[in-house]
């Protein structure tokens, strides 16, 4: 867990714990605002782990870099965008939904409408068919069976 | 000399498993009765094998035999006794050679309680199970041995992972495998019933009892693993959808699945090849699982095993049984003709809908998980997928599962008619929205998560308890409750499990919603107020533990002047590892949990510290012992113990003897 991470902090600096006192912004508009950037960055370094979490140093500059931004007024889109142009799509936990990445997006919703469509029509399909179900006796005789 | 022992009991152990699968299949395919027995003493002889072998491991790590690479790497002497037993699996190589005790020890269970199964059938299911543990004792014995020696043993070892070194996650891996490798034994029946060509209502009655126990470790390992998460890692998040966790959670999924479309096909004789595909599915995901998990090709938190050539292996594991199965899957499958007919509004419907949502969901999680290394590999883009994507594309599914869950287990099977539903579901729809209410009115107007969660929440949970009542028949409500108690355990199993699930659902909505978190910088004697407590940091020592170094602060939470909890969060270095570790102070509640955090010293003075209330926390985990509750009472359920192919005498439940 977070080996790199730590192995890094340790070697940096005395280990720092995610979101420091120091980093914490005055307006509490902006820093929840912060806060939910955060949670959608990366940590370069990490581990499946959101700069906002990590305690890696250059997810602190990271963290500083998405402040700065908002207290000099970037909207939250802004912002992302900058840390993506420096870093890459690599830092955005959530992928946008443009060119192949469409398959990750749609493959799950694509499925739902095909199994559901498939489970449908067989339901109905078979509902209307003849009932071949085993008879009273014969469910009776199953369950003196079963329940032996 | 134990150790070589060991060695040599495995592969003894090996040599057995594969007598165990050549000789009873035959002997199943020509009928040969004689052939066909050798298959139980040698699941008892593979069993035990594997037990010495690893008991040999594991005195080795007791007695801290640095002459073994394996205790070199992963314990030190000054380790206490659990963390030297659980040091066992917190590595690649004992962990596998507990997945393939556990192997065999379901192998074993089936020869032991498996007397009245047919001797056809039983034959095979071990045959099957046993060429599993083939494959998993070629790869520990020529890819991960875990008896090599060192010819200079060293003065002492290098330690496990700090983050290892935790009760909680002690105990993780064992369950974790208990449920993947349970589902070998869905996997094996299902092969079986392949290979026979057929599949009927006893065939899923024997099925749903090993199916049940693997899904329910997995819902304890599962659980406990989030639980860890949360109080280890130190900001108190309880799922990070990190491929490890997405590992074990996609076999849950499935066999979740497993144990619905299992129960048409055993009431009704519908959903066969299904069934079948579901078994061989589950355990696919299992294999996936492993093969995830300990190849590290997914870039995760929990990798420590980075060679390839194991991570080759498995993967060749993982293609010729999943595939070798859905071969014969495809050449069989249309030999196992449906029979029950039934109608759109009907509880098959709704369980048909359960499982097309479920494997909907998990589709999410392995395109999720797997997508990283698709698309780095098919388009040359490095991207990540983490949380923000699976909370926005996993959510809507298992919102619509909770939706119909209440309605589909209250509807009749065959054919139902909607309008007596809706009678009954009206106490689960009026708590629902009463908890919607509820939420809303203490939003803090963050989001509708809130009050929805706990809507869902409610309806889950009214829709159990309707359930129930629904099951005690008719008459006086003395009477009812009188039947209701001695409705069978099946039933209550299944009350209990969808009632937690209800829980669960509470538990995540209200600790996203409503936590409160508050970070600062408190000089010793400072005070300060969140959520309505008021904190002080009362004292920070310095102070050592058996292996590792501390600092641990005392903190004191009041309400209103009352102390409400003093809390000792501490920061751990373990020197021999070289690693800090987070113990978060927790105050656990029915309502909210306390969550303290001390942090590093200051330059200008004071300590760093992170205090968070999180509300409804302890229901998460609540729900999840619930869902597991639930499961162990459907399986002492008689009609269970039965089905296993128990005989009628035998007291115990085939698994407890696991």
């Amino acid at each position: 867990m977070k080996r790199l991470a730590l192995i890094l902090a340790l070697v940096l600096a005395t280990p720092v714990l995610a979101v420091q006192p120091d980093e914490v912004l005055d307006d509490p508009a902006l820093e929840a605002r912060a806060r939910e950037i955060s949670t959608g960055l990366r940590c370069p370094v990490c581990r499946n782990e959101n700069i906002d979490d990590s305690n890696a140093g250059v997810s602190r500059d990271l963290r500083l870099l998405v402040r700065e931004r908002l207290v000099a007024g970037d909207s939250d889109a802004a912002v992302v965008e900058a840390v993506v142009a420096r870093y890459g799509e690599f830092v955005l936990l959530q992928p946008d939904a443009r060119g192949a990445n469409l398959v990750l997006w749609l493959a799950a919703p694509a499925l739902l409408l095909l199994a559901g469509g498939v489970a449908f029509v067989s339901i109905r399909r078979r509902s209307t068919a003849p009932d071949e179900a085993l008879s009273e006796d014969e469910e009776a005789r199953l369950k003196d069976l079963l329940d032996r | 000399m134990l150790t070589e022992l060991g060695h040599f009991s495995l592969i003894l152990g090996f040599t057995v498993a594969i007598v165990q699968m050549v000789v009873p299949m035959i002997g199943a395919q020509k009928g040969w009765r004689g052939w066909m027995a050798v298959a139980e003493p040698a699941a008892a002889a593979q069993f035990l094998c594997t037990g010495f072998a690893f008991a040999a491991l594991m005195v080795a790590f007791v007695t801290s035999d640095f002459s073994l690479s394996l205790v070199v790497d992963n314990s030190h002497s000054a380790k206490p006794l659990i963390y030297r037993i659980s040091g066992v699996w917190g590595n690649h190589e004992g962990s596998m050679l507990l997945w393939l005790l556990i192997l065999s020890g379901f192998g074993a269970a089936a020869a032991w309680f498996g007397g009245d199964l047919p001797e056809r059938l039983r034959a095979r299911v071990l045959s099957v199970q046993a060429s599993v543990g083939v494959a998993f004792f070629a790869f520990i014995l020529f890819t991960s041995n875990p008896f090599a020696r060192l010819p200079v043993p060293p003065f002492d070892g290098q330690d496990l992972n700090p983050l290892l070194q935790d009760p909680g996650l002690a105990f993780h891996p064992p369950f974790l495998y208990l449920g993947y490798v349970g589902l070998s034994m869905s996997f094996s029946f299902a092969v079986a019933a392949l290979i026979e060509g057929r599949v009927d209502a006893a065939w899923a009655r024997w099925v749903r009892p090993w199916t049940l126990a693997a899904w329910m470790f997995l819902t304890v390992g599962i659980a406990l693993g989030s639980w860890w998460a949360y109080y280890e890692l130190g900001w108190g998040g309880f799922w990070f959808w990190d491929p490890v966790e997405n590992a074990s959670f996609m076999p849950w999924l499935f066999a979740t699945a497993l144990l619905h479309s299992a129960v048409v096909t055993e009431k009704r004789e519908a959903l066969k090849s299904w069934t079948v595909l579901l078994a061989i599915i589950a355990f696919g995901f299992s294999l996936l699982g492993t093969f995830i998990v300990r190849s590290g090709v997914l870039t995760s938190v929990h990798a420590f095993a980075n060679d390839p050539e194991r991570g080759v292996f498995i993967l060749a594991i993982l293609f010729v049984f999943t595939g070798g199965a859905l071969t014969l899957y495809a050449a069989r499958a249309h030999a196992m003709e449906a029979k029950g007919v039934f109608g759109l509004v009907s509880r098959e419907s709704a369980l048909v809908a359960n499982n097309v949502l479920l494997a909907v969901s998990s589709l999410v999680v392995f395109v999720g998980t797997l997508w990283p290394l698709l698309a780095e590999m098919a388009f040359g883009r490095v991207l990540s997928v983490g949380a923000p994507f699976f909370d926005a594309a996993f959510t809507p599914f298992f919102i619509a599962l909770a939706l119909i869950l209440p309605p589909g287990a209250l509807l009749g099977w065959k054919r139902a008619t909607g309008a007596k539903l809706a009678r009954q579901l009206v106490p689960a729809a009026v708590l629902a929205a009463a908890l919607a209410v509820l939420g809303y009115a203490i939003g803090s107007g963050r989001s509708a998560l809130g009050p929805l969660g706990l809507a869902l929440g409610g309806w889950v949970i009214g829709g159990a308890m309707v359930d129930m009542w629904m099951r005690s028949g008719r008459g006086t409500v003395a009477a009812r409750l009188g039947r209701l108690a001695r409705l069978p355990r099946a039933d209550w199993g299944r009350g209990l499990a969808h009632g937690g699930l209800g829980v669960t659902f509470i538990g995540i909505a209200g600790l996203l919603s409503w936590q409160q978190e508050d970070i600062r910088v408190a000089d010793i004697g400072d005070s300060w107020s969140l959520g309505g407590y008021e904190m002080t940091l009362d004292d920070v020592t310095q102070g050592q533990g058996p292996n590792y170094l501390t600092t641990m602060a005392q903190m004191t939470v009041r309400d209103g002047g009352d102390v409400v909890a003093v809390l000792y969060p501490e920061k751990r270095i373990y020197p021999v590892a070289g690693m800090p570790t987070t113990e978060a102070g927790i105050d656990g509640g029915l309502w909210r949990d306390l969550y303290l955090v001390i942090g590093d010293p200051q330059d200008a003075g004071g300590w760093a510290v992170r205090s968070h209330v999180k509300p409804m926390a302890a229901w998460i985990w609540a729900g999840a012992i619930l869902m597991a509750l639930g499961g162990l009472l459907s399986l002492t359920d008689r009609r269970l113990r039965v089905a296993a192919g128990a005989k009628r005498q035998a007291a115990t439940p085939p698994v407890a003897a696991e």
